[in-house]
């Protein structure tokens, strides 16, 4: 895959907010990854690592003061350049009362609402329709919102995808509908399951416009989910982006991923999406590799500091129990 | 008083609530331009226009979620299902979205939401569309639960229910549309989680709601006749529950019949007989005994499909039980 970057064309500050965000993404993960190792983390933990510039590069391209985003279980970086604070991520990784939810939605069902992030949903395609139904409320105000809908491979052939699109495409809803394809819907490649390939064909039943983006490149999400958002926000049309990525870890932490080769993943690795970022920015002397360690030791601390937090905050009371069942 | 007909009555409710608050909107199978499968949303689409009154695909999981969104995000749907025989489809939006979205989100959002329509068996129609799905419902925290069997009581609990900023199951019934009763033209709320006495007697409780009330009213006319004085308590809400009217009743009657036309097994009726034992076990002179529809799919055949569900004779031979005689 030949790969453009453009670096030049972009103001230096928004280039590494982009780099910054990959690389707090990948050093919470990170550290997420070894706290699950160390008992403090339990349950389902799907990792991001890998995916960073489809979060990174999509998100940068809406304005969340109007824009919605709502996405699967594998929501930490979502929920990270959506501008959830690290702290009160991993505090909810690890249950504790000073996690997003309180300690009761852990790591599958982060939730931001004041900054529009809508979940961290757990059924696979389930929260497709709802993210139409966010959609719908922003058509039916009258505001000039849309929605970014993030789903993975394993979603595309759940009926509530199928359902949704025809909705969007009936009722010209402001939804961008953006499929993950790390490849692997848990332990399944994509190709095994699926009888067309090429998944961003699948919105042309509907009328719906579809795209294949290179998720590696976090330019080119970036550029191709800005064309999706005007045109959801200008004319009032969903579409469609199916954004090639891969993941570095297994489906979650409990998955040794032996279901692929060690080259394949090494093969990844060459277009890490946060190396090519980096190597571009250093190669036309916008940073160097110098401001690059700068930028990852900050991360690192920040990912440390929020795992400090996530300690030393106390576990929910027994009496929250029964709270929020209810409004 | 204006005597009017249930589904009149369901249809004022959500006319008065969608002029009152333009975040109420109705969205399902044929409620606009067919003025609903059962018309009783005859009418709205003419008032409120189709941004408000939406004709949906046959995709029940589909709209069901897309409503569930919109109330995540502040509107406040109306999800007609055409029947609950086809929620089936949607349940997982109801369970696993609608009643846990407050939760897993430590309380960050609220799912202001009515999913309603005829619930419960009907004539010949055997087995798929003739069914009592309650306890599904009925099970899940996060949800509320009603089953109103008047008009009067469906035109105040559909209010309440819009106005609720939780997600609330309505159950209506297919054989209740054109039932008559007395509503009056001014504005009433009846309180989600209110049980309602309607008749008093001193000898025996029967405890129902939704369509078995007819039955049950029937039986307790016979039952007058050979003396014999039954308080009918009508649940109207199932979840929440109003325990104290149904133990207050129990206490002072001493004696037990519920009748409720879902399956026996894990039931309304299972449940409630559960707490009138542990919670009136003192005050109880016999054994609860339940009348249910019988523990098998619903036959077309109509005579056969009669004697599946709660009947006069069944509640007559319960209560003759209960009561010793």
């Amino acid at each position: 895959m030949s790969r453009v970057f453009p670096v030049e064309k972009y103001d230096k500050g928004f280039l590494l907010k982009l780099l910054r965000d990959m690389v707090l993404v990948r050093r919470v993960e990170e550290k997420a990854g070894q706290m699950y190792g160390l008992q403090k983390i339990g349950g389902f933990c799907h990792l991001y690592i890998g995916q960073e510039a489809v979060a990174t590069g999509s998100v940068a391209a809406i304005d969340l003061t109007k824009d919605y985003v709502l996405t699967t279980y594998r929501d930490h970086g979502h929920a990270l350049v959506c501008g959830m604070d690290p702290g009160v991520l991993m505090a909810e990784l690890f249950g504790k009362i000073t996690g997003c939810a309180r300690g009761k939605g852990g790591s599958m069902h982060l939730f931001d609402v004041e900054n529009h992030m809508y979940g961290g949903h757990g059924i696979v395609g389930s929260h497709i329709p709802l993210a139409t139904g966010v959609a719908l409320k922003i058509k039916y105000k009258e505001e000039d919102g849309v929605v970014l809908c993030y789903f993975g491979d394993g979603a595309i052939h759940q009926g509530a995808f199928h359902e949704s699109l025809n909705m969007a495409k009936i009722w010209n809803l402001p939804i961008v509908y953006i499929c993950e394809n790390n490849q692997y819907g848990m332990g399944t490649n994509y190709e095994r399951v699926s009888a067309v390939h090429e998944f961003y064909i699948m919105s042309n039943s509907y009328g719906i416009p579809g795209k294949q983006v290179d998720g590696m490149n976090v330019l080119e999400v970036y550029e191709e989910t800005k064309k999706a958002v005007k045109q959801a926000r200008e004319e009032g049309l969903p579409s469609f982006l199916e954004i090639k990525t891969y993941r570095y870890r297994g489906h979650s932490m409990s998955d040794p991923a032996k279901y692929r080769t060690r080259e394949e993943l090494d093969e990844y690795r060459q277009q890490d999406p946060i190396l090519l970022l980096k190597n571009e920015m250093v190669e036309k002397n916008i940073i160097t590799e110098e401001d690059y360690k700068k930028i990852d030791d900050e991360c690192k601390a920040i990912a440390t500091q929020a795992v400090e937090f996530a300690e030393n905050s106390q576990e929910p009371g027994l009496e929250t129990l029964y709270e929020d069942v209810l409004a | 008083m204006p005597i009017i007909t249930y589904r009149e009555a369901l249809r004022s409710a959500m006319d008065e609530e969608m002029a009152r608050d333009e975040n109420v909107i109705l969205l399902g199978e044929e409620v606009g331009q067919y003025d609903g499968a059962y018309k009783v949303s005859q009418g709205l689409l003419d008032k409120y226009g189709p941004k408000r009154v939406i004709d949906t695909p046959i995709t029940e999981e589909g709209f069901t979620g897309v409503g569930i969104g919109a109330a995540m995000a502040g509107l406040r749907p109306i999800v007609e299902w055409m029947t609950f025989n086809f929620s089936i489809m949607a349940l997982d939006q109801v369970i696993n979205n609608a009643a846990k979205m407050r939760y897993m989100s430590g309380g960050q959002l609220k799912v202001p939401i009515v999913f309603r329509g005829p619930n419960g068996p009907a004539e010949y129609l055997a087995a798929q569309h003739s069914q009592a799905l309650q306890t599904l419902f009925v099970h899940i925290p996060g949800l509320k639960v009603v089953a109103p069997a008047t008009p009067y009581d469906a035109k105040g609990l559909l209010k309440s229910a819009i106005r609720d900023d939780n997600p609330v199951v309505f159950l209506e019934g297919e054989l209740m549309y054109p039932w008559k009763g007395e509503v009056p033209e001014e504005e009433y709320l009846i309180p989600i989680g209110k049980a309602d006495i309607k008749r008093e007697g001193n000898d025996v409780t029967i405890i129902t709601y939704s369509k078995p009330l007819l039955v049950v009213e029937q039986a307790a006319k016979e039952l007058e006749k050979q003396g014999i004085q039954a308080e009918i308590v009508d649940l109207r809400s199932l979840r929440p529950i109003d325990e104290e009217t149904i133990y207050n009743s129990v206490k002072k009657t001493n004696r037990c019949v519920i009748v409720d036309e879902s399956w026996p097994m894990v039931s309304v009726a299972s449940h409630v007989g559960w707490m009138v034992s542990r919670y009136c076990f003192d005050y109880l002179d016999a054994p609860v005994e339940l009348v249910t529809s019988e523990d098998v799919p619903m036959p077309y055949n109509h005579k056969l499909e009669l004697a599946v569900q709660p009947s006069v004779e069944k509640i007559f031979n319960a209560v003759k039980k209960v009561m010793y005689i």
